[in-house]
């Protein structure tokens, strides 16, 4: 439905939108060499990293930012697999 | 170091390329913002991405407007909110390099000559992207778009960027800054002395783009990390008409090892990368990097 001035009332939901079907690559992210230096969390154009570096593959889009920005190289990008 | 907040204020799911540049622009300045802000954008790359209707990734209130008027519409929430008392509030807009240093360039003058107590960034990826990498008056000498395509007949674009954030400083304003994506600390300090400015103040942000530029979406923070390390970008802030540099790379790397990883430079010959050099050379002295 279309609503006067086109408001939309319902802040943040294009997270019904799960981006993580365009990724081609995978980031996997290993929290036992991580510094926690949080750059990956910063630099996430899609910001499913968090706090705990938990990485959300509903959103990730597999850019790789995370992993060539890691100063420690704990990210890895793996090529994800068909189903 | 940046705080990291619990709350991102930009939701996923946006329609932004993978390594989009102007996501990352727009999640930290509303990092250092917080809630209590409005957010206006003009037509462009951010607006189209974040604001497929019937959805928005802004988790704050956000007006898009037209292309060329996001000062003014942001000067009519300023005044609206300030005559409801309500002048604690944060009134950022946003607008690409087509949207700030072309056609929405008489807008902003006025906003930013009437005084409006607000915080202007450009966005700028150096094209009108949303449209498809036609040139803008920020695109640099001798990139290459589709409206100034490199072949037999050019060498691309052959004007020199123009140099807004100087615009903006002739106004007198009390605030102007220029700020990279690749800088986070650097960036959400200004972004956050501009909100606390009283009046208006400007910040002109370098975005790389990965689709427009030509490089692989895991080098949008390098590219913007060359710019700056070149001195083909610099870090500035002119606070009450006081100009001082707030990032001095160590040792100035040649103008090249920023331009041979980007598409739109790699037809570029010798001669013309040496133009290119000496150009940035002088800007550097100009301003005592
Ligand atoms: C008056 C008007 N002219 C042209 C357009 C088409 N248009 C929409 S976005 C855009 C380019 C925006 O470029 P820029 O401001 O640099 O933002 P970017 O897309 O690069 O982020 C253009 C030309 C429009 N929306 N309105
Ligand atoms: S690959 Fe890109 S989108 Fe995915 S978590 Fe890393 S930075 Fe974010
Ligand atoms: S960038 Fe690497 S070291 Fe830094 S927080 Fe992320 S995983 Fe940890
Ligand atoms: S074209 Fe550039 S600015 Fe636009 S969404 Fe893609 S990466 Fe972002
Ligand atoms: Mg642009």
């Amino acid at each position: 439905m279309v609503n006067i001035g086109c408001v939309i009332k319902t802040p943040g939901n294009t997270k019904n939108n799960k981006t993580g079907s365009w990724r081609t690559f995978k980031p996997i992210l290993d929290k036992e060499s991580c510094i926690d230096c949080d750059n990956c969390i910063l630099f996430c154009p899609d910001s499913c990293i968090n706090k705990q570096h938990d990485i959300d593959y509903d959103y990730c889009k597999g850019c790789g930012i995370c992993a060539y920005e890691c100063p420690s190289d704990s990210i890895e990008m793996i090529q994800e697999e068909s189903d | 170091m940046v705080d990291i907040p619990d709350k991102n204020l930009l939701a996923p799911g946006h329609r932004g390329c993978a390594g989009c540049g102007a996501s990352i622009a727009v999640k930290l300045a509303l990092n250092a913002l917080g809630e209590n802000t409005v957010a206006v954008s003009a037509t462009g790359c951010l607006e189209v991405m974040t604001t497929p209707y019937p959805e928005t990734a802004w988790e704050i209130p956000f007006i898009h407007v037209a292309f060329e008027n996001s000062g003014a519409v942001a000067s009519g929430v300023e005044s609206a909110l300030r005559i409801q008392g309500k002048d604690d509030v944060n009134v950022v807009a946003f607008g690409g390099d087509g949207g700030t240093v072309d056609i929405g360039l008489q807008s902003l003058s006025g906003a930013m000559e009437r005084g409006h107590n607000m915080t202007y960034i450009c966005y700028d990826n150096e094209a009108y992207m949303n449209t498809g990498i036609q040139r803008s008056g920020a695109t640099p000498f001798g990139a290459s778009t589709t409206t100034s395509p490199s072949g037999v007949a050019s060498f691309g674009e052959d004007k020199p960027k123009k140099n807004m954030p100087m615009i903006m400083a002739a106004h007198g304003i009390p605030y102007v800054a220029t700020a990279s994506i690749a800088y986070p600390e650097d960036y959400v300090n200004k972004v956050k002395k501009a909100a606390e400015t009283k009046g208006p103040a400007y910040i002109h942000l370098q975005q790389p783009c990965t689709t427009g530029w030509g490089f692989p979406s895991e080098r949008t923070i390098e590219m913007g990390r060359l710019a700056v390390e070149t001195g083909s970008w610099i870090l500035y802030e002119i606070v009450d008409g006081k100009f001082e540099i707030t990032y001095r790379p160590e040792e100035r790397k040649p103008v090249k090892e920023y331009l041979a990883p980007q598409k739109r430079f790699r037809h570029l010959d010798d001669e013309l990368v040496e133009k290119i050099q000496k150009y940035v050379d002088a800007e550097c002295k100009e301003l005592g990097l």
